[in-house]
């Protein structure tokens, strides 16, 4: 039985105060809101200092006081802190316009606890390390991100909420036959003590195949990103915002945990299929944005394209600029598709209606928010200075470094893809057009959270040095969960 | 003879699986999905027998459990959300719910 | 031209002919990870077993639920209520009482329900040693709820507004708490071995049971609700 320092438990905050304050929203409606914003700034400021302490060495939490491979361990290191801290800045810019939001629109004041049950489920999965941990963080993940899209109640919203449904828990449980596979073969459940026990065997490879299709499903990976469009679009729009921005991450997150240890050198080929699917999804996804008629089903297929330079990291895995590049594309994807999220929520709720045809002088009577989308583009773009272009020129660099410059090409293929859906919305919003009868302009607060969110992610870039360098190498990503003496 | 039991938990799994892809039916999915976690629980449990002494692993028959509530949870949670949609469709039929745009 | 049917579902038929094989390919996969596994093997069942002593249960299964692994049994009941709060608000249609339950449902659940009440509370406390837990009463304390409802009865319907939403997140309050304790003690999140194991574990359990009986019992009531509601569309939707 370790004792424990009681100052190092930002970590240990980052999960209960979310779930306590799940409960007290959930017994005291009145003051749900209140709660679940407090909250978010209490996250962020536990958040940034998690991650200051975890730059000079990563943390291991044993909890219980038993350490793996009896007990859980959380783990923190650079990675998992950088991820925390956006968690938190988009959860506190999109709850802020969630108050206006629910204001105009009846989602129910259930929205509150079961966003903090989302958010309660992020910061657990980040800051775990044990593979069934992991299972149980993915479920309450899924759970309430399908809860969220249910709450638009309207039948495409409802069957949309249905086939993320059943889609979720096919994955799940595609992983949790690979969890007992690889636990049946090794004896533990710990990532580092797996790290440490994994051969490659005909049931590690079983566990391999399985756990990675489930989390390839969870994360939207082309070809079974089915139903990503209808339940990003449908949902209400904040909602979506947290989807796109964050949910959809954390399966490719926990893929990534994996590859490195205890999955570390597995076979050239799956990496270079992941790559693959990746690519075709950064070209599929661009190309059916270009095609729908409503402004969120286009940004909910962007997603289904940025996602796809997600696993462009596995055939790259070894180079330190891939790893730091999807970290900061990552960060730069969650910050400026949350605001084009938000933005079109602000379109919607003016205009009625989200067709793209029909926007002309969006740009004259909702200036703010046009401006939120549009950095937000910029940044989806990949310009400079945004963090989205600093990670796909790291991810460029790495593709470089290895001789293989395919990826190269599809990774600046997919930029002129995305300006080309960006700029038919701008175009079609700055168009002069009649003055519509109605026109009160948007709230400011869900005006200026886009905007915020915007700008940040094209700030990032001037940011990203410094970021860059606490990013580990991919050897320090997984050695030091396995070196890390747990507190 | 534990091997027996996880090779009948895979093929649960299979069966399953590939009933969940065919399903023309939310109620057939749900089902479908709650026959794979048999098979995953069953292949949990099964190998949890291989150990030498006379009790078998603790953790796997655990993680069971932990399973099974999450099993009941999203089955709760799927089967409310097939009501609202037949009911919002207004027939009582178990057709599948009009596909949203790709 | 027109396609006979024959032709028509020839597509269909490959592409379902084409699942099976991928399926079975995927069986066959599994089947020989699975043969390949060595006959025996302990698992973590040699850690548990050495450090059950001081685990405050002698089952070693209640042991690793609310002990060894209690952060995933944490977040599990987090799971239940959260899925339950899902389904308040995807719900429709009222709470109505059972019409004509026929006398021997009433005869049966007058004499099933305490003992299923005893049974509930002896799962509870005998799961310290032997196989039973909160998991196993809460879902005997629902099916009794179940049992009572099918029978008529409107006590279900009397559990509403603050002593419901208390009872249901009664479970996952504790185990915070508990959580919170140790941290504020000095120790690790959850680390609460030493003379007061055992009464913490009860503690625990007994409050994940009510917990766990409540969610259960409502999610079933609120998929009665959905069916009665659906019921009446369908009836006032009939054909001519």
């Amino acid at each position: 039985m370790n004792p424990v320092e009681t100052g190092a438990t930002w970590a240990i905050w980052l999960i209960v105060s979310p779930l306590a304050a799940a409960l007290i929203a959930f017994l005291l409606p009145r003051v749900a809101a209140g709660i679940a914003l407090v909250n978010a700034v209490f996250m962020t400021t536990a958040a940034l200092a998690l991650l200051d302490q975890v730059t000079e060495a990563p943390r291991c939490f044993a909890l219980g006081g038993w350490g793996a491979p009896l007990g859980i361990d959380l783990y923190a290191d650079t990675l998992s802190g950088v991820l925390l801290v956006v968690t938190s800045v988009v959860f506190l810019a999109t709850l802020l316009y969630s108050r206006s939001y629910l204001a105009r629109t009846a989602i129910g004041p259930l929205f509150w606890p079961i966003s903090l049950f989302l958010h309660a489920a992020l910061n657990a999965l980040f800051l775990s390390a044990d593979a069934f941990n992991l299972y149980v963080t993915l479920e309450l993940l899924s759970l309430s991100a399908v809860a969220l899209v249910a709450l638009a109640d309207e039948t495409r919203a409802v069957a949309a909420a249905l086939r993320y449904l059943l889609a979720s828990i096919v994955a799940s449980l595609a992983y949790l036959l690979g969890v007992a596979l690889l636990y049946h073969a090794t004896g533990v459940l710990d990532l580092a003590a797996l790290a440490e026990r994994v051969t490659w065997t005909p049931t590690t490879w079983a566990a391999l195949g399985l756990m990675t299709a489930g989390l390839a499903l969870k994360g939207a990976l082309f070809p079974v990103h089915f139903w990503l469009p209808g339940a990003h679009s449908y949902a209400p729009s904040p909602v979506s915002a947290l989807l796109s921005a964050l949910v959809v991450k954390a399966p490719f997150y926990v893929l990534l945990r994996l590859w490195y240890a205890p999955f570390v050198g597995a076979p050239e080929v799956v990496a270079n299929l992941l790559g693959l699917l990746g690519a075709v999804a950064i070209v599929w996804g661009s190309v059916q944005a270009l095609r729908q008629e409503r402004l969120k089903l286009l940004i909910a297929y962007s997603t289904v394209a940025q996602i796809g330079y997600l696993f462009l990291l596995f055939p790259l895995a070894q180079t330190r600029s891939a790893l730091q590049g999807v970290t900061v594309f990552i960060l730069g994807h969650a910050l400026a598709k949350a605001a084009m999220f938000l933005a079109a929520g602000n379109i919607y709720q003016y205009l009625g209606h989200d067709r793209i045809r029909d926007l002309r002088r969006v740009a004259r009577e909702l200036p703010v928010t046009l401006a939120a989308f549009a950095v937000g583009g910029v940044c989806i773009m990949g310009l400079p200075p945004s963090g989205n272009f600093i990670g796909k020129w790291l991810l460029i660099e790495a593709a470089f470094e290895q001789g293989d410059w395919g990826w190269a090409v599809i990774i600046v293929a997919g930029g002129l893809l995305s300006a080309a859906y960006v700029f038919r919305v701008l175009g079609h919003a700055f168009t002069l057009g009649k003055k519509r009868a109605e026109g009160t302009g948007a709230p400011a607060t869900m005006a200026w959270t886009a905007f915020g969110l915007a700008l940040l992610a094209l700030m990032l870039g001037l940011a990203a040095a410094p970021l860059i360098d606490i990013i580990g190498s991919p050897v320090a990503v997984a050695v030091a969960i396995a070196a890390v003496p747990a507190q | 003879m534990p091997l027996l039991y996880s090779l009948a938990g895979i093929a649960l799994f299979c069966i399953a699986l590939r009933a969940v892809i065919l399903a023309t039916a939310p109620l057939r999915a749900i089902l479908a999905v709650n026959v794979m976690s048999s098979g995953v629980f069953l292949v949990l449990v099964a190998l949890a027998r291989r150990t030498p002494g006379l009790m078998p692993d603790p953790v796997p028959h655990a993680m069971v459990i932990t399973g099974i509530v999450v099993a009941v949870s999203a089955t709760a949670m799927a089967i409310v959300l097939t009501q609202r949609l037949r009911a919002a469709a207004g027939t009582n039929t178990t057709e599948d719910a009009p596909r949203a745009d790709p | 031209m027109t396609m006979s049917r024959a032709d028509r579902k020839m597509p269909a038929r490959l592409a379902h002919a084409l699942l099976t094989l991928a399926v079975t390919s995927v069986f066959a996969g599994l089947a020989f990870a699975m043969l390949s596994l060595p006959e025996e093997t302990s698992g973590l069942a040699e850690a548990v077993g050495d450090e059950l002593a001081g685990a405050g249960a002698r089952n070693p299964v209640t042991a690793v639920l609310l002990n060894f692994r209690g952060y995933d049994t944490l977040l599990e009941i987090a799971v239940l209520l959260l899925a339950l709060m899902a389904i308040w608000t995807m719900r429709r249609g009222e709470l109505r009482l059972q019409r004509d339950p026929g006398e021997i449902l009433v005869f049966l659940a007058s004499v099933q329900v305490p003992v299923m009440i005893v049974v509930a509370g002896y799962m509870l406390w005998a799961g310290g040693d032997a196989p039973g837990g909160a998991f196993q009463a809460g879902a005997i304390l629902a099916a009794a709820g179940v049992l009572l409802v099918l029978a008529g009865s409107d006590w279900p319907q009397r559990l509403s507004g603050w002593p419901l939403r208390a009872g249901l997140v009664l479970g996952l309050t504790v185990f915070i708490a508990v959580g919170v304790a140790s941290v504020l003690g000095g120790r690790a999140f959850l680390d609460y071995s030493g003379e007061f194991v055992a009464p913490t574990i009860l503690i625990l359990e007994v409050s994940a049971t009510v917990s766990i009986g409540l969610v259960l019992l409502d999610m079933f009531l609120s998929v009665l609700r959905g069916r009665a509601s659906n019921t009446e569309t369908a009836a006032s939707m009939e054909d001519p």
